[in-house]
């Protein structure tokens, strides 16, 4: 399947038809979720009403994660086996990932503040999630680093896949660094086990992210292919028309710039 | 002798034979093998002289070329025989920050006298050298082809090369609706 | 193996010839860890308690500012096409640029940590377990570094790049390094951390150099 949508002319058209449904189902499962978790899940005999950021919290974080899987893996697909479209993906997820990433942190933050009196902690969840916040920003900086727009993606894949071999070791140096370090406030986000009723309402927000990142993906491609398009016919679209023009009138082959 | 106006890729073709540059499409053949085969046979093969000349400003010539040939793996360079034939020896043991663009030019094609090897890939040799320079680079050439040794030269300035075939790069331009996304 | 002495020689003439450029990577480590006793008051007290963290941050930011010594120059003079095609593989001519440098930038500041450990009033009980931990860490710092400036060359703003790039890269070793130091302190022994720093090194020896080398393809390219 994906060899079949090597060609972006393919790539183009079908994703141009599974964008509206996959932007529908997605806004759908989105709000079920959040109907569910904000509404009918019940409040924490501990946090009461704002344990339902973890709904919001815990799925991004997991999202985080997946994301830069993601991009680790489209990179490497783009590097050894040169799918075109590959690098196109994981330049597309970046900035979503990093999203992710963000809302975490914030979410994490805003629910801290009643439970621990600050606006950030230096749990082991957050400052990992911080560093992957960083990882995501350097893969993204250099990517735009470079004037020459081919070098930078190619550098970027090579970042992604340094980084995914590197964060299994980040996050075992950050959970050793926390359990060295012992922070004043111990209580753990998401609580020592998690009820069935908060896990289904978490699966399904996970699952409207998901798809939400799906539908983002696609726009982003679509749109970062339209531009290279653009670019190109712009660019070419002017000699093409000068050689036709010099054929035309016999004069000598254009120099070529 | 590769000749072509600015930007045909004259450049990109022989750091392209250098496999400094990695091709699009298609496979480098050297007689007859694919060079991945022995990637380091074949760099053992060719020299390179690019546009750069690869001088450090700390370090004497002397020292330039005995590191250049260490790296290629050289145990005793004719380092002495270089620098006599591109006429740097009054120079020698002097930084190379003091050397003008020409001198640091005749440095670097010194190399090519102190670790020989069979094929040279030379890009604009011939820019920055003075007469009495661009001389000893033909002469250098000549006696290299005389003792069965091939160079490819990429030039827009005429160099006296008798009996070499020309290769006009703008033939092979790409036609400017050939675009890869 | 001539070819990978004959890269080592000569990085270390050159950083020994420019010699300006090793005194400032240690002026820039001790005038980091200057800095904070302005920034957090004198106390012994206090500084003793944030000491092995202080000097790490310190070497670290330092190894960072030298990174870009490691292949930009190279690479702008033309000297990385001569490596590419030298006898050896790029990937020992990384290793062999990386052990240069540890020995202009890494080993330097070994050398010069327990002096400044005094500065921060360091426990001395302490001070072997800083001293190893570094020069068990440095070598990490190397050759992890210089995959973010093989990726940096030719970009924009190579010094702040490299910088964001390799700073996630960098908490395992400072985490492990400073680790070492407190639990010297607390009587448990630094061992464990020590060995997880020695396994960093140990397991960046082969894998940097292939990360590194093909960036520098990239570079080339």
């Amino acid at each position: 399947m994906l060899s079949h949508l090597a060609n972006p002319a393919r790539f183009m058209r079908i994703s141009g038809v599974a964008l509206p449904w996959l932007g529908g189902v997605s806004l759908v499962v989105l709000v079920l979720g959040l109907f569910w978790s904000l509404i009918l899940a019940p409040p924490d005999y501990q946090q009461g009403e704002s344990v339902r950021i973890m709904f919001i919290h815990v799925p991004s974080a997991w999202m985080a994660l997946s994301v830069y899987l993601f991009v680790a893996v489209a990179s490497a697909v783009a590097l050894i086996w040169r799918h075109p479209l590959a690098e196109i993906a994981a330049q597309s997820a970046a900035p979503i990932g990093a999203a992710f990433t963000f809302v975490c942190l914030a979410t994490g933050s805003l629910w801290g503040r009643p439970m621990w009196g600050t606006w950030w902690v230096w749990d082991a969840r957050l400052t990992s999630v911080l560093v992957l916040f960083f990882l995501y920003l350097g893969y993204i900086a250099l990517v735009n680093a470079f004037d020459d727009a081919s070098r930078g993606g190619r550098a970027g894949s090579l970042l992604a896949l340094v980084g995914i071999v590197n964060l299994p070791i980040i996050k075992f140096s950050v959970d050793w660094w926390n359990t060295l370090h012992q922070p004043a406030s111990v209580l753990r986000l998401g609580g020592p086990t998690i009820d069935v009723t908060m896990l289904a309402p978490l699966l399904v927000m996970a699952l409207g992210f998901t798809l939400l990142f799906g539908w983002l993906l696609l726009v982003r491609m679509r749109t970062a292919l339209t531009e290279r398009r653009l670019r190109a016919l712009r660019i070419y679209g002017e000699a093409a028309a000068g050689n036709a023009s010099e054929a035309s009138s016999g004069a000598a082959r254009p120099a070529w710039r | 002798m590769l000749i072509g106006p600015n930007g045909s890729g004259k450049s990109s073709l022989l750091r392209l034979l250098a496999t400094l540059l990695a091709p699009a499409a298609g496979r480098l053949l050297w007689g007859g093998t694919p060079v991945e085969d022995d990637p380091a046979g074949y760099r053992a093969t060719i020299h390179y002289v690019g546009h750069l000349d690869g001088v450090k400003p700390a370090l004497s010539p002397r020292e330039m070329l005995g590191y250049w040939a260490a790296w290629r793996g050289v145990s005793h360079p004719a380092v002495d025989a270089a620098l006599a034939a591109f006429g740097i020896e009054p120079i020698a043991d002097c930084p190379c920050r003091w050397l003008s663009a020409g001198q640091r030019r005749r440095l670097a094609l010194a190399r090519l006298i102190a670790a020989p090897a069979p094929v040279w890939l030379l890009d604009e040799p011939g820019a920055a050298l003075d007469d009495d320079g661009e001389a000893r680079l033909v002469a250098a050439i000549a006696s290299h082809r005389a003792a069965g040794g091939r160079v490819a030269v990429a030039t827009h300035q005429p160099l006296a090369l008798p009996g070499a075939t020309t290769l006009a790069l703008d033939r092979f331009a790409a036609p400017p609706d050939a675009i890869a996304i | 193996m001539r070819a990978f002495l004959g890269l080592i020689r000569q990085d270390l003439r050159l950083g020994i010839r420019q010699g300006g450029d090793i005194g400032l990577v240690l002026g820039f480590f001790v005038l980091a860890v200057i800095l904070f006793p302005f920034g957090i008051g004198p106390e012994p007290e206090l500084l003793r308690r944030v000491a092995a963290g202080i000097v790490w941050v310190a070497a670290l930011l330092a190894a960072v500012l030298s990174l870009d010594r490691l292949f930009a120059t190279d690479y702008a003079d033309g000297g990385l096409d001569l490596i590419a095609l030298s006898a050896m593989p790029l990937e020992l001519a990384v290793l062999a640029k990386a052990a240069a440098h540890w020995l202009t930038t890494g080993l330097p500041l070994v050398i010069v940590s327990p002096l400044l450990a005094i500065l921060v009033d360091l426990d001395p009980a302490a001070l072997p377990s800083l001293v190893v931990g570094l020069l068990l860490g440095t070598p990490t710092m190397s050759l992890v570094g210089a995959i973010a400036a093989a990726l940096s060359l030719g970009a924009r703003r190579p010094g702040v790049l490299t910088t964001l790039v390799v700073l996630p890269l960098y908490l395992p070793p400072l985490i492990f390094g400073t680790g070492a130091v407190e639990a010297s302190l607390a009587a448990e022994g630094a061992r464990a951390h020590l060995l997880l720093l020695a396994a960093l090194s140990v397991a960046a020896v082969p894998l940097a150099p292939l990360a590194a080398a093909a960036a520098l393809r990239q570079a080339l390219d």
